[in-house]
């Protein structure tokens, strides 16, 4: 008898131990799974509306909204999982726009044959962080594809916050003498995904750098400091998020390599693998752009909080050559940041 | 970390550019052979800390820009056909054929793997016996003494299912084409550090005492390149020509006799097309007739090399020092890392590669 008829039959409904096409059907499996994994993970008052949308109030001010869709391979890894990152990625971009995460949706796509547990464990951690940031996963979708036709799992997020201030935050509002402050080492994320991917075996502690970014971010608003820019670095790393800064507020950037922390089993890597960990992809850091009367009081700030407890400065904005990045070198040679051609890693995050 | 930090540090390096400048009393020319020790010194910016009247020229070290044009088509053509597995380095995939490329290839749906050892390529081998695994074989002397023990190991374990498409070019043949050029300006190496971790340096005293050239053996931190060229410069300014070994913590002067060992077994020495340079006799490796049976040409044909066509790039000039990536009218413009018209554009030890990623189209 196959996992998807006994479930029929049997009055307990245990879902079967693989994701069959049914799950995705909009019948009885899909509803067991809904009720078995999904709303366990993520019980709140919006979800348990049982409606096809969450109906909900906005508190007054802005309104920031985005999506992000997660494809990392392998699905757990060491310091997170495909689950984590859905829910702190797409809460990381509301943060980086100054907005303080409300509510988000996931959407599944499912692969025939997925583990139910392993799905279970992934369902677990978004609810979990979600919890932690204080954010409801208020709505969702389940499709299933044939087996070959995806990858065990894939997740859409999409997620709104809200802008409790009045600041303009973004690259427009960057000026010339502000600084650029990084809120820790960078490269993790990519450099444990390509160790796992690579079967390195390497005799380290690297872990993904995975976490939320909003109560350090949170911190910096509540204490009324003026925030020019806000950006979170994951794929292309810091040297993308440089460029990209310097590229749309149609300034420079000099920054100084001396000053960009990157943790030993990150530099032993990249030197193994011929990389350049300002181009490693994280998923726990940002870089925050403000005048530089305010950095120091800023980067205690940043201290102060658990994720960004290695903040540092590491550079500055200028009026001139409009859109370049520079870089000090390790010996005090200089170069220019550009984006990476083609893709380093692919399905990072 | 150990063995990088010290070898990147500030005040040396300040201290090493300022006895470069204090010894140098005129102008040299200095071909830093290895394009790992390209990048170095666009990525450190090590040539804007000397004094101007040293040049640093590029060479011919990077194995992705010399291989044949050939022997990339002959490639896509075997990964092309159906059971066929072609395993090769990063670099090698994105280099681009007469019509397309290794990656391309595989989004059409080619079973090309991207590894890091011809040993990974052994493994799939293994598990798969049924397919046929091809390892693209290119490199200098330093990637020659893997791919002889993978095909070593291959005969020990009657792998049937595993062959090379070999590509295997030698330094010391292309250092003496560029001193022998009539309007050869280069007038001291720094010689590929890695390189001679294989082969040692006594190859190297003939070159030296026939061309008059000191040749450094260098390695490929920013002050191992300082100290290879200050080394460079004592000797120039000596009037001397001997070969000095800069790399110590590295290189011996016989090599690894080990890896020659297993080199030697495997491969014969061979006449070699290098893309952009020519034909050079005596420039290549070959597998020994003992070894055809893991010999890609003989299981798919032979690659067939023809007159190279003619192109905007200019790589051939770069390749021999002639001539600087940003003097390309194409450079940046019509040709890119996404869109490259040569290998030098694509490899992470192509010069072009170096000035684009670590300069930008802005002159230095």
């Amino acid at each position: 008898m196959s996992d998807a008829r006994r479930l029929l039959d049997c009055p307990v409904r245990m879902p079967p131990k693989r994701i069959v096409l049914a799950h995705g059907g909009g019948g009885s499996l899909t509803h067991a799974l809904l009720e078995s994994i999904f709303r366990p993970a993520f019980a709140n008052p919006l979800l348990d509306q049982h409606h096809d949308g969450a109906v909900f109030e906005l508190p007054p001010g802005r309104v920031a909204f985005t999506t992000d869709s997660y494809v990392v391979r392998p699905l757990e890894f060491p310091g997170g999982d495909i689950g984590r990152l859905a829910v702190c990625g797409t809460a990381n971009d509301l943060a980086v726009c100054g907005a303080r995460p409300l509510h988000l949706s996931a959407g599944f796509i499912l692969e025939e044959g997925l583990d139910t547990a392993l799905l279970a464990r992934v369902a677990d951690s978004m609810g979990q962080a979600a919890d932690a940031l204080g954010v409801g996963i208020v709505t969702g979708d389940t499709k299933v594809v044939d087996r070959g036709a995806g990858d065990g799992v894939f997740i859409n997020t999409a997620g709104v916050g809200v802008l409790e201030h009045e600041l303009e935050i973004g690259p427009r509002a960057v000026r010339p003498g502000d600084c650029v402050l990084l809120s820790g080492d960078v490269g993790r994320h990519g450099a444990t995904i390509m160790a796992m991917r690579e079967s390195l075996h390497l005799d380290s502690d690297l872990r993904s750098d995975c976490a939320s970014l909003w109560p350090p971010i949170a911190a910096l608003l509540d204490a009324g400091l003026p925030v020019h820019c806000l950006r979170d670095l994951t794929r292309g790393g810091l040297a993308t998020g440089l460029v990209e800064l310097a590229r749309d507020a149609q300034l420079a950037v000099v920054a100084d390599e001396r000053t960009i922390p990157v943790s030993e089993p990150v530099r032993g890597l990249c030197e193994l693998l011929g990389l350049d960990p300002l181009y490693v992809a994280n998923e726990g850091r940002f870089l925050c752009i403000l005048p530089e009367a305010h950095a120091d009081e800023a980067l205690a700030i940043l201290r102060g909080s658990e994720v960004a407890a290695g903040a540092v400065r590491i550079g500055e904005v200028t009026p001139k050559p409009a859109g370049r990045t520079s870089l000090v070198s390790a010996i005090g040679g200089e170069r220019i940041l550009h984006l990476q051609s083609g893709e380093q890693l692919p399905r990072i995050c | 970390m150990k063995f990088v930090d010290e070898y990147r540090d500030a005040d040396l390096a300040r201290r090493l550019t300022g006895r470069i400048a204090r010894i140098t009393t005129r102008p040299w020319t200095i071909m830093e052979v290895c394009g790992g020790q390209t990048h170095a010194i666009v990525r450190f910016g090590i040539d804007r800390l000397l004094p101007e009247a040293i040049e640093l020229v590029h060479g011919p070290g990077c194995p992705v820009c010399v291989t044949p044009i050939e022997v990339i088509d002959r490639a896509i053509d075997i990964a092309s056909s159906s059971g066929v597995t072609v395993c090769t380095f990063g670099d090698m995939a994105r280099v681009p054929g007469t019509e397309t490329d290794l990656l391309s290839c595989k989004a059409m749906g080619a079973d090309v793997q991207i590894v890091y050892s011809p040993l990974d390529a052994l493994e799939i081998a293994r598990a798969d016996p049924e397919r046929e695994v091809v390892f693209l074989a290119v490199g200098f002397e330093t990637t020659a003494p893997a791919n002889a023990v993978a095909v070593l190991q291959a005969r020990r374990e009657k792998l049937a299912n595993f062959s090379l498409l070999v590509s295997h070019v030698l330094v010391p043949p292309a250092m003496e084409t560029i001193l022998s050029a009539p309007d050869n300006r280069v007038q001291g190496f720094l010689a590929a550090g890695h390189v001679c971790t294989v082969t040692g340096y006594e190859a190297y005293d003939a070159i030296a005492s026939r061309h008059r050239v000191p040749i450094v053996v260098t390695g490929f931190e920013p002050i191992d390149i300082l100290q290879g060229i200050a080394m460079c410069v004592e000797q120039l300014e000596a009037g001397r020509h001997e070969v000095a070994n800069q790399y110590r913590r590295a290189v011996q002067r016989e090599g690894n006799r080990a890896a020659q060992a297993a080199v030697e077994e495997v491969f014969a020495v061979s006449d070699r097309r290098w893309r952009g340079i020519g034909d050079l006799p005596d420039s290549g490796l070959v597998l020994r007739s003992g070894f055809s049976d893991y010999d890609a040409e003989k299981r798919f044909g032979p690659v067939v090399c023809a007159e190279e066509a003619s192109s905007p790039c200019i790589a051939g000039q770069i390749l021999r020092g002639r001539a600087k990536p940003d003097a390309c009218a194409a450079f940046g413009t019509g040709c890119t890392p996404e869109s490259p018209l040569g290998a030098p554009m694509v490899s992470s030890e192509g010069a072009c590669a170096a000035y684009l990623r670590y300069r930008g189209t802005a002159t230095p």
